[in-house]
């Protein structure tokens, strides 16, 4: 009984909190003289969401006093102009990523360097006619194509708009975090100790981890990850369409290798993102120009992974849906053909998956890649991102205004559940639709046809996604 | 009565003519290391400041037309009586103001030393003095903009003069914030049995029924010492979620504002009764020098 007396404490429930207080190696306890100096906040790792994470806590009206620091290993990064030929690095930018940009004023820049707004989205199968079309009803964008390196220079403006709040070391990696004792026993400093590559040190109330995939931060808070490389990497160009159109529309197709995606980014001009098998993205980077671009061509509009069986049974689908629900089929517009690539704009990366079991432990929070990592089939890896800065802005901006210690679990947790209630089901389904489109097997293409037409056909499920 | 308060200071921790009671002293004394630790004896305490913090700075702002970027109560003295491990002096540091946190328990000072030594803006800001508040009265007359008593009332041994003490060293209209348990037989069940004895979220011991304070009294005394009582709410505490809230009913726990009368009483002509106001007279020419 004195068991159950202790799980009715209150304070038993907040037990498991315990595990979350590292006893990591001490920090020696220094005086005040020659303490490192002391930041609110440290984020560690510069590239768009570490960047706009520092950005918007700058532009924070209850950080107005405070000291930010953001760490990056390369160098600044800005653009007055943009130079003529596109970067093949570019993120689809959902509108709620551009509401988060806009809140630290870097969405004015990115719209003064270059965008492309696109109103519809078409995905379809290799293997069968099923089809799903993405619209809004009202004139608003779906979504913004940006080139990440123009994203980074208008987060760079802004963060020198608040530079008497945050200081930003270029060129500065950090190469060893140590952590605190838990805050009630008294005697050692209870900051996170960092130290960067040139040997400087720095102590911080809230550690931000934004440092990518393979995060050091995670990795030395001993944070379990879960992993999985998937078989593919993706293959980036920058592609010049063979005549100029509205283009903004974007296209992505499912083959059996895996998905081909267009985005737009000009006129005359898209980007590639075609996912496929480690041998055929090398294959597709060693060839010469026009076979590549006919690869392309062809992965789009051939026909050659179609059975008549499918066909037929989609076919049929179809005719039900529109007995029912007569304007449940939309009109199959057809991709733009390819005429040329960029020199030098052929890349591939290495996929995976990965989401972290935790995102936070005291005075640590992990944002972005480092908390989670997702196919790009989805388009939506940087969105993530964001959503995660705009969620622990809030929480961290209210702490503030309550006079909080920022390193606190509490306030930490509300933006770990938050996100994590968000992301999994996104990441989960995201994992699952790059399975079940990895296959050519009957049942399983009928099932994703059929699936794919019936939420093509209800309103309400397409408004979800 | 002032000769009394003279004579009182000489003597520290006396039982008859101080508010510090020396038994609640001890009780406190165990615990002065456990101050910091938020899922320890002391977790309900961290978590009350997510509405206490709340109530003081909405208060002040509401009542201040300066607002300084970053540091809402920026320029504000306060006072903070019984302030314990400085569990609530710190976040009040934080949003900016000069706060003198004092504890009759040397203990719980230099705990609340050590943890603000830590931090260069919250060293500067807090100053610590282990002393009740009688012992500072003499040198702290009429200096504070605000003094805050948070689950203090119900410890002292001399409630009328403890905030008689409040209002000297108080700034005409200058505001006091008190948290503290009603004396209900709702608050002997929850407060006592429930809260210490069963699930332990108070250390058995803390409270004794005997010294909770109705509302009705903790008014009735703040009015007889110039205070006009603004704002008494209910405060509710979830064991499950560890989480307080505000509520209609004060039979438990609640916070009061209260705000010292000025030095002209015609300023709060609107915002009182006639009769407090002619109480208010009374009391003044009671105590003036």
């Amino acid at each position: 009984s004195s068991a159950a007396m202790a799980a009715l404490r209150g304070r038993a429930l907040l037990a498991p909190l315990g595990a979350r207080l590292r006893a990591g190696p001490r920090a020696p306890l220094r005086s005040a003289a020659s303490a490192p100096p002391l930041y609110d906040v440290v984020v560690s790792g510069g590239g768009m969401v570490g960047s706009a994470m520092a950005a918007v806590l700058g532009h924070d009206i209850h950080f107005h006093d405070k000291k930010i620091a953001l760490l990056e290993a390369g160098p600044r990064k800005e653009y007055n102009h943009m130079p003529d030929s596109y970067s093949n690095r570019v993120s689809s930018i959902s509108p709620g990523s551009a509401t988060l940009l806009s809140s630290c004023g870097a969405w004015d820049h990115v719209c003064s360097l270059r965008l492309k707004p696109f109103r519809r989205m078409q995905v379809w199968d290799a293997c069968s006619e099923a089809m799903i079309v993405f619209e809004k009803d009202d004139l608003d964008d779906m979504g913004y194509i940006v080139e990440n390196d123009v994203i980074m220079s208008a987060l760079t403006k802004q963060l020198d708009a608040v530079a008497d709040r945050v200081e930003v070391f270029y060129r500065s990696k950090a190469v060893g975090y140590t952590w605190p004792l838990p805050s009630h026993s008294c005697d050692a400093s209870p900051w996170v100790q960092v130290e960067l590559a040139d040997g400087r040190r720095l102590q911080t109330k809230l550690l931000i981890g934004a440092d990518g995939h393979n995060s050091v931060v995670r990795k030395e808070a001993e944070i379990k990850n879960i992993e999985h490389q998937y078989d593919q990497s993706a293959v980036v160009a920058t592609l010049h369409l063979s005549e100029a159109t509205d283009n903004n529309v974007a296209w992505q197709r499912f083959l059996p290798t895996g998905p081909i995606a267009l985005l737009p980014l000009s006129d005359t001009a898209s980007s590639l993102v075609w996912s496929t098998s480690h041998d055929h993205a090398s294959e597709l980077l060693a060839m010469d120009e026009e076979s590549f671009v006919d690869s392309i061509n062809s992965a789009f509009w051939s026909n050659i992974n179609h059975s008549d069986f499918i066909d037929t049974a989609g076919a049929m689908f179809r005719s039900a849906i529109s007995l029912l629900k007569p304007s449940g089929t939309a009109v199959r517009q057809l991709p733009p053909s390819v005429a040329k690539v960029d020199p030098e704009s052929r890349a591939m990366f290495p996929l995976g998956m990965g989401h972290a079991a935790e995102y936070v432990q005291h005075r640590v929070a992990l944002i972005g890649d480092a908390a989670h990592r997702v196919h790009p089939l989805a388009g939506q890896g940087v969105n993530l991102g964001f959503g995660d800065i705009a969620c622990l802005a809030h929480h961290l901006s209210a702490a503030a205004f309550n006079g909080s210690d920022l390193g606190s679990l509490k306030h930490l947790l509300k933006f770990e559940t938050e996100r994590q209630r968000h992301n999994v089901s996104l990441i989960a389904a995201t994992d699952v639709l790059k399975r079940l489109y990895s296959t050519t097997l009957a049942p399983l293409v009928l099932l994703r046809t059929w699936g794919l037409q019936a939420t093509n056909a209800l309103p309400p499920v397409k408004v979800r996604i | 009565q002032l000769s009394l308060f003279r004579f009182t200071v000489k003597r520290p921790f006396s039982t008859s003519h101080s508010s510090v009671d020396s038994k609640e002293m001890k009780k406190f004394q165990l615990l002065a290391h456990k101050w910091w630790d938020e899922e320890g004896e002391y977790a309900a305490l961290h978590s009350m400041n997510d509405i206490r913090v709340p109530f003081i700075r909405d208060t002040l702002l509401s009542m201040s037309s300066n607002y300084h970027l970053g540091n809402p109560l920026s320029g504000i003295k306060i006072l903070d009586v019984g302030c314990g491990g400085g569990l609530l002096s710190e976040p009040l540091g934080r949003l900016g103001a000069s706060v003198t946190g004092i504890d009759p328990v040397e203990d719980n000072i230099r705990t609340a030393d050590q943890h603000k030594s830590f931090d260069p803006v919250l060293a500067k800001r807090i100053q610590y003095k282990s002393s009740s508040l009688e012992e500072i009265v003499e040198e702290s007359m009429e200096t504070f903009d605000v003094i805050v008593a948070s689950e203090v009332v119900e410890h002292v041994a001399d409630l009328e003069m403890f905030i008689k003490c409040c209002s000297q060293v108080l700034k005409p209209e200058g505001s006091l914030f008190i948290t503290t348990i009603n004396k209900t037989q709702l608050s002997y069940v929850l407060g006592i049995v429930v809260a210490e004895k069963i699930l332990g979220i108070v250390p058995e011991g803390t409270h004794e029924w005997e010294k909770f304070v109705p509302p009705e009294e903790l008014q009735r005394l703040l009015e007889s010492s110039g205070f006009s009582v603004k704002t008494v709410n209910g405060m509710l505490y979830n064991p499950l979620s560890g989480s307080w809230s505000w509520v209609e009913s004060t039979s438990l726990n609640y916070a009061v504002h209260a705000v010292k009368s000025g030095a002209r009483a015609q300023s709060h002509a609107t915002d009182t009764p006639p009769e407090t106001d002619i109480q208010q007279h009374s009391a003044t020419a009671g105590t003036a020098g």
